[in-house]
């Protein structure tokens, strides 16, 4: 029987943990810093939250998708016809927003996870590229060119808070309950199979895992992450017009999954910080900038960490309590095949 | 002097070691076989001798070390390896095939050789503007010996030529390798796993056991050996 | 029915570009089995090298050519430098190095020569001529007429020549193609430069009608990314055939749908990617290839 050694750190430094993180969450970022930031924390938990589905599906399910947005779009435009045509509660749209995109993710990841993994990554990323076009033809609906004035919701009147930090506590909480519904996909059998299917097709399917239907599934659940990231940037941004939604939303959500590691749910936080942060500060130099940092970070990170800052910070922390002593012996149980490092999807 | 003498050699896979301080001579002239089981290391034998795989100790090919030379550098030098499973280039002809053997060189040696060649394998001839890959098996064992042949090595490498193929084709193959050696005194280093047909037109022969030497003797020993004719030669 | 000929005709130029484009991509795939995201940037920031060789003082044509030598010279860097060491790295990593390698391009352009449009002139004279019943501009029978010839040329080099041969057998069969003592390396690395100048042609006949920008070969490389997909990723019969299909199609769709329009012609290049991989994976002309696991 073989031994595995987990890290577990120890209670005062758990609760110590625990507590700094809920300080910068629920304190330092809603109130302790300037106004317009706040707004744009919420982006970065939107961003997140959409970059936790492409966790889930490329670097799990092994399947490259580079349009994203596409979803994202839906959920967006879902809330948005909802609320300014039907004159729907803006948190009503959340979950109409979720199955539509759910829907939409597995008719599409039906056909498209078929393909072979280069098709796919090519597929997705013209999908992607139709979608403004696409936008702008059911002017009815969709307010054509113009798009269509959602506004932002406003903070109850019984709370102290403000219009920005209202809607940031709503991305929080939002992103928490996918972080834990991410964490729990990943933490059982379905782990295992998802794990298998991508590394080695023979070995999954000796193993009595349907790929085909598994990756649809993981599709359809990372479709659904998009599309709620889509709902809350609506009512974040208070608009919606189609060119929002172009082939770079698409590429950027994927440089934040790769950058910050392609199998890491942490480090999709620090993706979302990246592509959130970094383009607003490149254009204060040069317009061109940001895209040639995205590009440089893509490249750079794959040759010098693969497994991303998120995979980066997570091996520095095993490693830390390794020399703290902050480590228990486990059984080693089947499913916790070692994923970490980078995500193959081609039998070696 | 042997045309190709390996010296301590040993050679493998990434960390796996298969070959362990191989000492052989092949001389000028000869057709030596390589006998040996499953994974005993034959092909990678020749794949260490082509330079295919990493090796380290001597190798020798006419008195010159090739063991530090690239495989490009290996066939410049005079020896032709015929592949296990042939690889041909499946999506070229026939003719391609053959031309493209003769890559080092130059056009007119090659129309030459092209016409020698394929008098030792007619059908071939019939074969030239088709696909390789729609050939049948015995034809694509003619036709990769061939495309060796064309570089006019002074070393053949054949990996377990009989593969695949029924016994009369075997036999046929063996006599014509036979013939080509006797007409241009070509050397020849055989692996083969069917060791009757190729012990009865080889001269010497060793055999293979977990990647060493355990038994080099004649041909004609080999073949009346009892344990060799138990092991490899299916008599009990 | 003039009306209609002379849509074919256009879409035929048009097609011809994309053609150029997808043999590029199928250039790269053949020999590497990576699509290059990146081929239709490099094509632009050839045009922009035509440009700014031309307000150096070159004049067009002699600009054109320097710049697919060096495209040439650029692609074969990019295999060496790039391509190669992850010749064994996982899909996921490549296809990343790629989008990153389109984004810094993208931005590099845009970076030196900023995103106000220029203008590139045409390789070939203005006006028209008729032909048979109806009229075709000089540019369109130009173009045609250029990827026409590269064609035959490209055909000569790998029907005729032994390096040309010996380019096929590398992407047929690596493996063998070292034990007849070809440097495999060399071939892909030739490939992946004929690849880059075959795109520089595409991005130099392109720059012309659409004004030099950092943009300009979007359309153009999702048409031709639809053209290999058609034809077949690894076939270059494939790649022309697709392409002029594309160009033909895209025209037509564009001129007698109008609910279409010219933005949402693009959903020509989707339809037929969608259609071609669930129906026909490897294309009118691919081989299919029997997948090892």
């Amino acid at each position: 029987m073989s031994v595995v050694i987990k890290p577990r750190l120890p209670v005062a430094a758990r609760v110590l943990a625990g507590a700094a993180l809920a300080v910068v969450l629920l304190y330092v970022i809603p109130f302790a810093i300037p106004g317009y930031l706040v707004s744009q924390f919420a982006t970065v938990l939107v961003f997140a939250i959409a970059i936790v589905g492409i966790n889930l599906v490329t670097g799990f399910g092994g399947a490259i998708t580079l349009g994203h947005a596409a979803f994202v779009a839906l959920g967006s435009y879902t809330t948005a016809i909802l609320v300014v045509r039907y004159g729907w509660s803006p948190y009503a749209t959340v979950p109409v927003a979720a199955a539509l995109s759910w829907v939409a993710g597995w008719c599409l990841g039906f056909p498209a996870l078929r393909l072979q993994g280069l098709y796919l990554a090519l597929g997705t990323l013209v999908l992607s590229i139709t979608v403004p076009p696409l936008l702008k033809r059911f002017e009815a609906f969709t307010g054509g060119v113009q798009g269509l004035n959602v506004g932002n919701p406003e903070a109850p009147a019984f709370l102290p808070i403000d219009d920005s930090q209202w809607i940031y506590f709503l991305c929080l909480a939002v992103a928490a309950v996918l972080y834990v519904v991410a964490r729990r996909i990943l933490s059982g059998p379905l782990r295992r199979a998802l794990v298998a299917a991508r590394d080695n097709q023979l070995v999954g399917a000796v193993m009595g895992v349907d790929r085909a239907n598994l990756t649809t599934a993981t599709f359809a659940m990372s479709s659904l992450y998009a599309g709620v990231a889509g709902s809350l940037y609506a009512m974040i941004v208070g608009f919606v017009s189609p060119d929002t939604f172009n082939v770079m939303m698409s590429l950027s959500l994927f440089v934040g999954a790769v950058v910050g590691g392609i199998t890491s749910l942490n480090g999709a936080i620090v993706g979302a910080m990246f592509i959130q942060f970094v383009p607003i500060w490149a254009s204060d130099i040069d317009v061109a900038l940001g895209g040639l940092v995205f590009g440089c970070a893509l490249i750079v990170t794959l040759v010098v960490i693969p497994a991303g800052i998120g995979g980066l910070g997570e091996r520095a922390f095993i490693w830390l309590c390794r020399r703290l002593g902050w480590v228990e012996r486990a059984e080693a149980r089947r499913d916790n095949i070692a994923v970490t490092g980078s995500a193959r999807n081609e039998p070696a | 002097m042997s045309l190709l003498g390996l010296r301590r050699m040993r050679a493998g896979y990434d960390a796996r070691s298969v070959l362990h301080d191989i000492d052989l001579d092949v001389e000028a002239g000869q057709i030596q076989v390589v006998l040996g089981a499953n994974g005993a290391g034959k092909t990678t034998l020749l794949r260490a001798i082509s330079g295919t795989i990493a090796r380290q100790g001597e190798i020798l090919f006419d008195g010159r070390r090739i063991d530090q030379l690239s495989a490009r550098k290996i066939v410049a030098a005079g020896i032709g390896h015929v592949p296990q499973g042939r690889g041909t280039f499946a999506d070229l002809t026939v003719d391609e095939n053959i031309r493209l053997g003769a890559y080092l060189r130059t056009a007119t040696e090659a129309r030459q050789d092209r016409e020698r060649w394929l008098s030792f394998f007619p059908r071939l001839r019939e074969r030239l503007p088709q696909q390789a890959g729609s050939l049948s098996g015995g034809e694509q064992q003619m036709l990769a010996i061939t495309r060796a042949l064309m570089l006019r090595p002074r070393l053949l490498l054949l990996d377990e030529p009989s593969l695949g193929l029924a016994p009369i084709i075997t036999q046929g193959l063996f006599r014509t390798l036979a013939a080509i050696r006797e007409e241009t005194g070509m050397t020849m280093l055989i692996v083969e796993q069917s060791a009757n047909l190729a012990l009865e037109v080889a001269d010497s022969g060793v055999v293979l056991e977990s990647g060493q030497i355990v038994l080099r003797d004649s041909a004609r020993n080999l073949a009346g050996n009892d344990e060799v004719r138990r092991i490899y030669l299916g008599y009990e | 029915m003039t009306l209609f000929a002379s849509q074919i005709v256009d879409g035929l130029a048009d097609g011809a570009i994309y053609a150029s484009l997808a043999l590029a991509l199928v250039f790269s795939y053949r020999s590497t089995g990576i699509v290059n995201f990146a081929q239709g940037e490099m094509a632009m920031l050839s045009a922009y090298l035509v440009w700014q060789l031309m307000a150096w003082g070159l004049p067009l044509i002699p600009a054109a050519l320097v710049s697919i030598a060096v495209s040439f010279v650029a692609g074969a860097l990019l295999y060496a430098s790039i391509v190669r060491p992850l010749s064994h790295a996982s899909l996921l990593t490549v296809v990343s190095v790629l989008i990153g390698l389109y984004l810094a391009l993208n931005s590099l352009a845009g970076f030196i020569w900023t995103y106000t449009i220029k203008p590139l002139p045409s390789l070939f004279p203005k006006g028209h001529f008729r032909l048979g019943w109806f009229n075709i501009s000089a540019e369109t029978a130009g173009i045609i007429i250029v990827v026409a010839v590269v064609l035959l040329l490209l055909y000569l080099l790998f029907e005729t020549t032994k390096i040309g041969l010996a380019m096929r057998g590398a992407a047929s069969t690596p493996d063998s193609a070292v034990l007849v003592g070809v440097s495999v390396p060399l071939m892909l690395l030739i490939g992946w430069g004929i690849a880059a100048a075959l795109g520089a042609l595409s991005g130099i006949l392109v720059a012309p009608r659409v004004f030099l920008n950092p943009t300009m070969m979007f359309g153009v490389i999702i048409y031709a990314f639809a053209a290999a997909t058609l034809g077949g990723f690894d076939s270059i019969v494939g790649a022309v055939v697709g392409g002029l299909l594309v160009g033909v199609v895209e025209n037509l769709v564009g001129t007698y749908i109008p609910w279409i329009g010219p933005d949402l012609k693009i959903i020509v290049a989707l339809v037929l990617i969608f259609g071609t991989l669930l129906i026909k994976p490897d294309g009118l002309f691919g081989r299919s290839k029997v997948v090892r696991l």
